[in-house]
């Protein structure tokens, strides 16, 4: 553009109409098309993956879906069957990792927001703390399996509950401090004014605050420990078995649709599916229901 | 307003009953103050443990092997003789295809969200795109193995062979029978899980950007994509590579997807078509069977070398968007 704004001879009529300026104009017109055009083909990419994996969930396992799946246990190769001692074994060391790592969570992220705002601590903390959110979850249960599973000498539901706790913790953290750092400090600094102690104040101003952020982050930690997989392999080990031991080997749904869909076994695989698409709807239900307990103000 | 008398009272009141209250109240803070303190150390001891343990895991393998675990293609659990350069090969490889993918839809469907979206359509896509995030891993695995496995070996694959086999050195990266299962389904599977976790991150910097800067451009008369690139990228180039980072943590210690369609093959080839193995998918398939110490040992090992890799890529992703975040003023 400035080359041709430059040259006296264009100079009686606008940019646009002298034939080079039309060139670069068409060219950057063109560019604009192409990026475009290509971050609407990216996008549509992206969204085409969740319709053909939903789409394929709801096509190979409905028609797998009935009462004795509720009821039936994991059948022997070549029999009919459920899922029910999986999906008990999952609700039990969900709910037990919820359990465990939730107050763990909330009091970190409590320290974190409250006390420890600003300091080397907190920042130390916050840091490790993100890292262990997005670390693979294999080695949680690789820690695990040495420090419980070793000493215990036998693979336990326990085990599993203490797997999924850890990975339940650092998302408790974040959402609790997030949420907390939400909370605006006149609330607090006027609880501080009727003289009430710093641990009332955090329990009873500044947790009813943030409490719909809180459980938003508890039921993000649900959706993500109710489909892990690779922490449970070698902690909780599986049990084609009703088990309600917590001291012994338990199943759960992601293990045992492990063990199905790799078998040769079609009735097996027709299982997994089926116990494919039950997972994957709590989780994304989890999910939908987690956003919507958080209020517009706290959404990004 | 507040006399003499009415002073004495509170004062003579204060003596027993609420002195005994305010140390209540004290030894209350103390507790709750200690209790989170305790929590928030015990995040840290997690880290500590979970390095302690898999070094002390890993000492059996590392003291016979020594450093030539990680240099050994071997991986013969009859002979003992254990090395972890196919599963770090096929892990790093998986993850840079990934991302070669991921990274340009990502940023694509960033753009998309921030500069081009009409204001009702954006949660939709961001609601969508965080969902594909939550959709649990084994899931992909399964889809992987019987929907996109069989459709890629008919439909891609074969193309792809016969597309690379007059250009010469593409074509050994192309070659073999098309078996479905392999490294590069595996580096696909792996790119649409982490995909949404580098759009998401690509999106919110892009929203720092500030209006002002992305305003002047326009009134320069900048097209859509100048403003893109000239603009809204060099400003925001840290926090989309530590986006991109955090993407890669996540490829690397991605287990089960991987373990379902990588086809387990202990070997290094030159073709990404044919099957390997991931350090993440070494483990879940042999831990519960490997019998023996030292193959137990060799496992934790490459669970060690997987958690000092993600560690550093993740510590870099963190440091890289805390200064991003420290730009953007928050």
């Amino acid at each position: 553009m400035a080359s041709t704004l430059g040259n006296p001879t264009s100079l009686g009529n606008s940019a646009v109409s002298s034939p080079t300026a039309q060139a670069i104009y068409r060219r950057r017109r063109r560019g604009n098309t192409v990026l475009l055009s290509l971050s609407i083909g990216a996008t549509i990419f992206g969204l085409a993956w969740l319709v053909l994996i939903l789409g394929a969930l709801l096509y190979q396992g409905f028609s797998g879906l009935s009462l004795a799946v509720f009821t039936e246990m994991t059948p022997p190769p070549g029999s009919s069957g459920g899922l029910l001692n999986a999906i008990w074994g999952s609700l039990i060391m969900t709910f037990g990792g919820v359990i465990i790592g939730t107050p763990v969570g909330i009091l970190a992220g409590t320290y974190l927001s409250e006390y420890g705002r600003g300091n080397k601590l907190s920042t130390v903390v916050r840091f490790i703390n993100d890292i262990l959110l997005a670390a693979p979850s294999i080695v949680i249960g690789l820690f695990v399996y040495e420090v419980v599973v070793v000493r215990m000498g036998h693979f336990s539901a326990f085990a599993g509950m203490a797997a999924l706790a850890i990975l339940v913790i650092p998302v408790v953290v974040r959402t609790t401090e997030d949420m907390l750092n939400l909370v605006p400090n006149q609330l607090r600094e006027a609880a501080a004014a009727l003289g009430l102690p710093r641990s009332i104040m955090i329990r009873h101003v500044a947790y009813k605050a943030a409490m719909s952020g809180i459980v938003t982050g508890v039921l993000l930690a649900i959706a993500r420990v109710s489909g892990e997989t690779a922490p449970l392999l070698f902690t909780a080990l599986n049990n084609q078995f009703w088990s309600a031991d917590l001291n012994a080997p338990m199943s759960s749904l992601p293990v045992t649709i492990f063990q199905f869909a790799l078998s040769p076994y079609p009735d097996w695989q027709k299982l997994a599916w089926t116990g494919a698409l039950l997972i994957t709807f709590t989780v994304l239900a989890l999910n939908i229901v987690a956003r919507a307990f958080l209020s517009p103000k706290a959404q990004k | 307003m507040v006399d003499a008398a009415m002073t004495g009272v509170i004062s003579a009141g204060m003596d027993s009953a609420k002195l005994k209250r305010m140390r209540r109240f004290r030894a209350g803070d103390a507790t709750f103050r200690g209790l989170t303190l305790g929590a928030a150390l015990l995040v840290l001891l997690l880290l500590g443990g979970v390095i302690i343990s898999l070094i002390h895991g890993s000492i059996p393998a590392l003291s016979t092997y020594g450093f030539g675990f990680l240099t050994t293609q071997s991986w013969n659990p009859v002979t003992e003789k254990f090395g972890a350069m196919a599963p770090i090969y096929g892990t790093i490889v998986t993850s840079f295809i990934a991302l070669l993918i991921a990274v340009p839809v990502g940023i694509g469907i960033a753009i998309f969200l921030t500069e081009l979206c009409p204001p009702w359509l954006k949660r939709p896509i961001g609601v969508a795109i965080e969902l594909l995030a939550g959709i649990p891993s084994i899931i992909y695995g399964i889809w992987g193995l019987f929907v996109f496995a069989p459709f890629f070996q008919t439909n891609i694959q074969p193309y792809l062979i016969s597309f690379f086999e007059p250009i010469p050195i593409l074509n050994s990266f192309f070659a073999g029978p098309p078996y479905g299962i392999g490294i590069l389904t595996a580096g696909f599977i792996l790119a649409i899980m982490v995909l949404p976790f580098i759009t998401s991150i690509t999106r919110d910097v892009f929203d720092t950007v500030p209006a002002v800067l992305k305003e002047a451009t326009y009134g320069l008369g900048c097209t859509t994509s100048e403003v893109v690139t000239k603009v809204v990228l060099p400003y925001t180039r840290v926090g989309v590579i530590g986006g991109v980072m955090l993407g890669l943590g996540r490829a690397l210690g991605e287990t089960m997807a991987v373990t379902f369609v990588i086809g387990n093959a202990h070997k290094i080839s030159a073709s990404i078509m044919a099957p390997g193995t991931t350090i993440s998918a070494s483990i879940a398939n042999e831990f519960t069977e490997a019998v023996g110490d030292l193959y137990t040992s060799s496992l934790i090992a490459l669970g060690l070398i997987l958690f000092v890799i993600t560690f550093f890529v993740l510590a870099a992703a963190r440091l890289l968007l805390m200064r991003m975040n420290v730009k953007a003023g928050n």
